[in-house]
């Protein structure tokens, strides 16, 4: 009872911060999944209670019976339509099915059977767990993790001496998020004993260079949804800012280990794993957020880019003519209807400084309204008739020829919240974590194929543990991800990411090493 | 071209550039009077820089204001003799500026600076010269690599400004060694390594400068904490800490029994005496009951140097964030960093509220509405912040003006002496110092007291002195810091240092001096042993 107990107070929680209309249905949730519930604890055979020892018994198990039901794409794309399956279901009570979502059971199911315990292990690792001499075994160990538990308790500076530690604190605990934090001077579970000795040692040492994206930061340049929503509309936001990092980070800066997850819900994390990032002071990665900030001011700043100098940093010109301007007139142009209304446009002529062509294009829009050139898009065309007024040969001005640029970037290029990266202590959710709100799990993002990531087919807790349950019946495999949809994505974490990440640590450890033998034998030699 | 590789044996005086690096402590004997009185002539230096920098001044009127300043305060008719005024004014104050964290942040930052200005200054020789005084490994790129890059090496000068004559002297080092050049995309990057121009070298010098003192103040610190602090006890230590109180203007960490601030009354407060910056994210998180970080920090700080008790910050943002978040949440998440300010958490450190010049520099991003107004805002939405808090008319040109030439401080000045119809002499240099204006009254009777308090430690009653500097300045004096407290928060009107608080600032340091320490004036006391301490540490090696 325990247990459904939480299921209650975590919706009503949910309800409660939404704010939403319908107050009932959280409760209807509750009493469907009671029922399903009590139903699987009667007859059917628990598949995941006989099969997983991890799990303890009289833990409430989830039956076949609960995944009677394969969910249709409408159901699993919108997060938000939850409320209406709840209804629907009480208007077809037989029908009992796994309710969607998140919950503690589901997520000690994940933790059990489908999370890469081994791999984030071996990643944060950094081949330390190896038996080379110039291994550093206390590395790990070092390495500050934190958890957010049921009811909201986080609990930060937990640490683990080894991969067994870890997995079995994760299985035990059910984190309802991890979060990785920086790898300390001493073991961050153990440093207030260093503290009292006063010399102030616990102190970051190593940490990936990270950097975070959220589509609500793009409320004032997104029409189709705002704050924690995103679609395929808006998605694209993300897809621009994870080329346009992606390609500076590696030809720029000369970075080659770089991991791309999925946040869960409504934007990006990236992970800049080189040796070399991870040894950046604070300084450094404050120059690097730096040097790929455009967008400026506050909220009471009108203009929001402002591109100064004769010509763009190389940066900044292919940026631009490689991944933005395509994205922005190919896609957000028609896609957000920048141009539709008077509104729209005229936040974008905001922009120009020059009032004599803003008010001469707002006069020119607001009086046709799209009636002449019904089959072209409208957006489109009074793009063109923009950039033909500002590019045209008699504004010679430079400030207005850049201002096409300007608007572009102000509308398409990557908002980074810089906090995030600057600072070694903060903390990043781990990659392959379930987002509470939406269950779904962060997975990784292939760079190079970005475009094609679609965010509301990720998977989803409920999904993965009934394609479990689905293929249970069929085979028997050592890694049970391998029958989920959850496959391909640590597939590609492990091909991509993890192994020419450990070979390059290997051969780092391997000319460290030698060096300092050579070091050391010269100094035998005086 | 290995011009930097060139390996030079440490340069004697004669022909060395004029620039000191510091790397070890003079050997030379020093009176105490000019201990003292040479660390207050470079702070007046670095304080200057501090003002400049927070006024958002560009690179060449930094480079003017320094030479200025330079000349004002340390030049000597005798080059030798200037050249040792630096050096020991620069150790006194690493000894002084050594103690905390924030000290030393505060003169790393200024020091580099002045680092920097002082090298633009010198002749392309004598840079090369200096460049190779740091051992750097950098070597300059062939002509076939030139060729390679040009274009891109041009692209970036073109981007960066009007670049005067094309530069083809280049070097190549990881872009880690030039932090500021990447932050300001001034450079070609390339696979980890940037481009840097000739004519940017001083950035690479500077990075250098500033990564040599500043480990050599942790170890400069662990001399004083160890040995010297106790050593110099009744010789140097109490200059040492005289100097330092008044770092950045007075202190607001400490609340103050006259100022603390009920609850209650916040509303009021906010609207009569808060700075427009935190008038704003007062009046944001009234309004949206959410605040991001950076505002969160901005104003938090600010309420907790103003006096708002622990409990009542943490009631005061809950009862605003739970109506947005929920106060489950807020307890979860917010809170932790609430009590982290007020030094419960973490590190434990009480930390500081943000001075002026830390807040326009700060850069606001999506959301956020921390910054400082007259910096941060457009001057549509300045116009309509000011009007709401009753400014109009010429005193609206007049503050619109001063924020045009980037004056923030004297423009925020300006508003308190509009709103309030009082004059300000002094201007704002921390927020929490337009909050205690407003409070005048009682600082000056509260002054009065602290410095009877303090007069009596000192051993010298000069009230009357004391009391005449207070009313002038309108400002809390914090203990043992009269004199240096004054001359650092001279803001003045633009380019007028307040000379007359400076000299009247400086005769109370000598009397102050002269009796505190126990020493006649003019008795040559020699401080070689602290200077050389202190310099011990620096050797190379660490
Ligand atoms: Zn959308």
């Amino acid at each position: 009872m325990m247990m459904m107990w939480s299921v209650v107070t975590g919706l009503k929680r949910r309800s409660h911060m939404y704010g939403g209309p319908t107050h009932q249905s959280p409760f209807l949730d509750r009493i469907c999944f009671l029922r399903s519930i009590q139903e699987g604890e009667k007859g059917n055979t628990a598949i995941f209670g006989v099969a997983s020892p991890p799990l303890a018994a009289g833990q409430p198990t989830l039956t076949s019976s609960l995944f009677p039901r394969i969910m249709t794409k409408e159901e699993t794309s919108a997060e938000r339509d939850d409320m209406q399956i709840d209804r629907r279901e009480l208007e077809h009570p037989q029908v009992s099915t796994i309710p969607r979502g998140f919950n503690a059971d589901y997520l000690k199911l994940y933790y059990g059977k489908l999370f890469p315990h081994a791999d984030i292990y071996r990643w944060l690792s950094y081949g330390n767990d190896g038996k080379h001499p110039a291994c550093d075994h206390s590395y790990f160990g070092r390495r500050e993790f934190s958890f957010t538990l049921e009811n909201d308790i986080y609990v930060r500076f937990q640490s683990f001496n080894n991969a067994v530690d870890m997995e079995n604190s994760i299985r035990e605990k059910c984190p309802y998020k991890i979060d990785i934090g920086p790898v300390y001077s001493v073991d961050p579970a153990k440093r207030h004993a260093y503290s009292q000795s006063g010399n102030n040692v616990f102190a970051p040492v190593e940490r990936e260079l990270i950097f975070d994206i959220d589509m609500s930061d793009y409320d004032d340049v997104r029409y189709c949804c705002s704050g924690a929503d995103v679609c395929l509309n808006c998605w694209p936001l993300m897809t621009i800012a994870i080329k346009v990092l992606d390609t500076a980070l590696r030809d720029d800066f000369g970075f080659n280990h770089i991991l791309w997850v999925y946040s869960g819900r409504r934007g990006v994390h990236c992970w800049v794993c080189d040796g070399r990032a991870r040894r950046l002071s604070n300084e450094q990665r404050a120059a690097i957020a730096d040097y790929f900030r455009v967008y400026k001011g506050g909220e009471n700043y009108v203009k929001k880019v402002n591109l100064a100098g004769a010509v763009l940093h190389p940066f900044l010109a292919r940026s631009y003519t490689d991944v933005l301007k395509g994205f922005f007139e190919g896609r957000l142009l028609a896609s957000q209807n920048l141009f539709a209304s008077t509104e729209r446009f005229q936040k974008i002529l905001e922009i120009i400084p020059d009032e004599s062509i803003a008010s001469e294009l707002l006069d020119k829009w607001q009086g046709n309204r799209r009636s002449s050139i019904s089959k072209e898009d409208v957006n489109v065309v009074r793009w063109e008739q923009l950039k033909h007024v500002l590019q045209s040969g008699k504004q010679k001005a430079q400030g207005l020829r850049r201002c096409v640029e300007e608007i572009i970037f102000t509308y398409t290029y990557p908002r980074l919240d810089m906090e995030v990266s600057k600072h070694m202590n903060h903390l990043l959710k781990a990659p392959f974590c379930v987002h509470p709100k939406t269950g779904r799990v962060c997975v990784p993002i292939d760079p190079n194929n970005c475009d094609s990531f679609d965010p509301t087919t990720v998977p989803t807790l409920s999904q993965l543990l009934e394609e479990l349950n689905m293929s249970g019946m069929r085979s028997e495999s050592e890694d049970e991800w391998e029958r989920t949809s959850l496959g391909e994505s640590i597939k590609f974490f492990r091909s991509s990411f993890l192994s020419p990440l450990l070979k390059s640590c290997k051969e780092e450890m391997e000319s460290l090493y030698n060096s300092k033998v050579k070091q050391s034998k010269n100094a035998l030699n005086w | 071209m290995e011009i930097v590789r060139s390996q030079r044996k440490p340069a004697d005086a004669a022909v060395a550039p004029a620039l000191s690096l510091y790397r070890s402590a003079p050997a030379l004997e020093v009176r105490l009077e000019d201990f003292e009185l040479y660390a207050i002539d470079r702070l007046r230096v670095l304080q200057g820089i501090s003002d400049g920098l927070s006024r958002g001044k560009k690179p060449e009127e930094m480079e003017k204001l320094v030479s200025e300043l330079w000349r004002a305060q340390m030049r000597h008719q005798d080059p030798s003799e200037e050249m040792n005024k630096d050096i020991i004014s620069h150790f006194v104050l690493r000894l002084v500026y050594c103690r905390t964290e924030d000290l030393r942040k505060w003169f790393l930052s200024m020091e580099t600076s002045l680092f920097r200005y002082r090298f633009r200054l010198e002749s392309p020789e004598s840079q090369r010269l200096l460049m190779s005084e740091f051992q750097l490994p950098y070597k300059a790129i062939s002509h076939a690599e030139f060729e390679t890059v040009k274009d891109k090496l041009n692209q970036v000068a073109r981007s960066t400004g009007p670049s005067s004559n094309a530069e083809t002297l280049f070097f190549k080092v990881p872009f880690e060694e030039v932090p500021e050049l990447v932050a300001g995309r001034r450079v070609f990057m390339l696979k980890g390594f940037a481009y840097v121009a000739m004519n940017q070298v001083v950035s690479l010098v500077a990075t250098q400068f500033r990564s040599n003192l500043s480990k050599a103040l942790v170890l400069t610190n662990r001399k004083w904490t160890s040995t010297i602090r106790d050593k110099e006890k009744n010789r140097l230590t109490p200059i040492v800490e005289a100097l330092s109180t008044g770092y950045l203007g007075p202190d607001y960490s400490q609340p103050k029994e006259f100022s603390e601030i009920a609850l209650k009354d916040i509303d009021q407060l906010a609207s009569t005496s808060f700075p427009l910056c935190m008038r704003h994210l007062f009046d944001k998180l009234r309004e949206t009951h959410h605040l991001k970080h950076g505002g969160r920090m901005q104003l938090g700080l600010f309420l907790k140097g103003v006096g708002l008790k622990l409990e009542d910050a943490l009631a005061f943002w809950k009862s605003e964030f739970s109506q947005k978040v929920g106060a489950e949440r807020f307890d979860k998440e917010y809170s932790y960093s609430i009590r982290h300010n007020y030094g419960k958490e973490g590190k434990r450190t009480d930390y500081t509220p943000y001075a002026c010049h830390k807040i326009i520099s700060s850069t606001p991003s999506v959301g956020d509405h921390h910054g400082c107004p007259y910096r941060h805002f457009s001057e549509e939405n300045l116009k309509a912040a000011l009007g709401k808090m009753g400014v109009g008319g010429r005193s609206l040109d007049d503050i619109l003006d001063k924020v045009r030439s980037r004056h923030y401080q004297v423009a925020c000045t300006l508003t308190f002496e509009a709103v309030h119809a009082a004059s300000c002499d002094s201007g704002i240099n921390h927020p929490n110092q337009f909050h205690s204006l407003v409070e005048f009254d009682e600082v000056k009777r509260s002054c009065r007291k602290r410095l009877d308090g303090h007069n009596r430690r000192r051993r010298k009653p000069r009230s009357a002195a004391a009391a005449s500097t207070a009313s002038a300045c309108l400002l809390p004096l914090p203990p043992a810091s009269g004199f240096s407290m004054y001359l650092l928060t001279s803001l003045s009107p633009p380019a007028q240092p307040n000379l007359a608080g400076i000299a009247r600032a400086e005769k109370d340091a000598r009397e102050q001096r002269s009796f505190s320490h126990g020493y006649e004036e003019g008795e040559a006391a020699f401080c070689r042993t602290a200077t050389e301490q202190c310099g011990v540490v620096d050797r190379p090696g660490f």
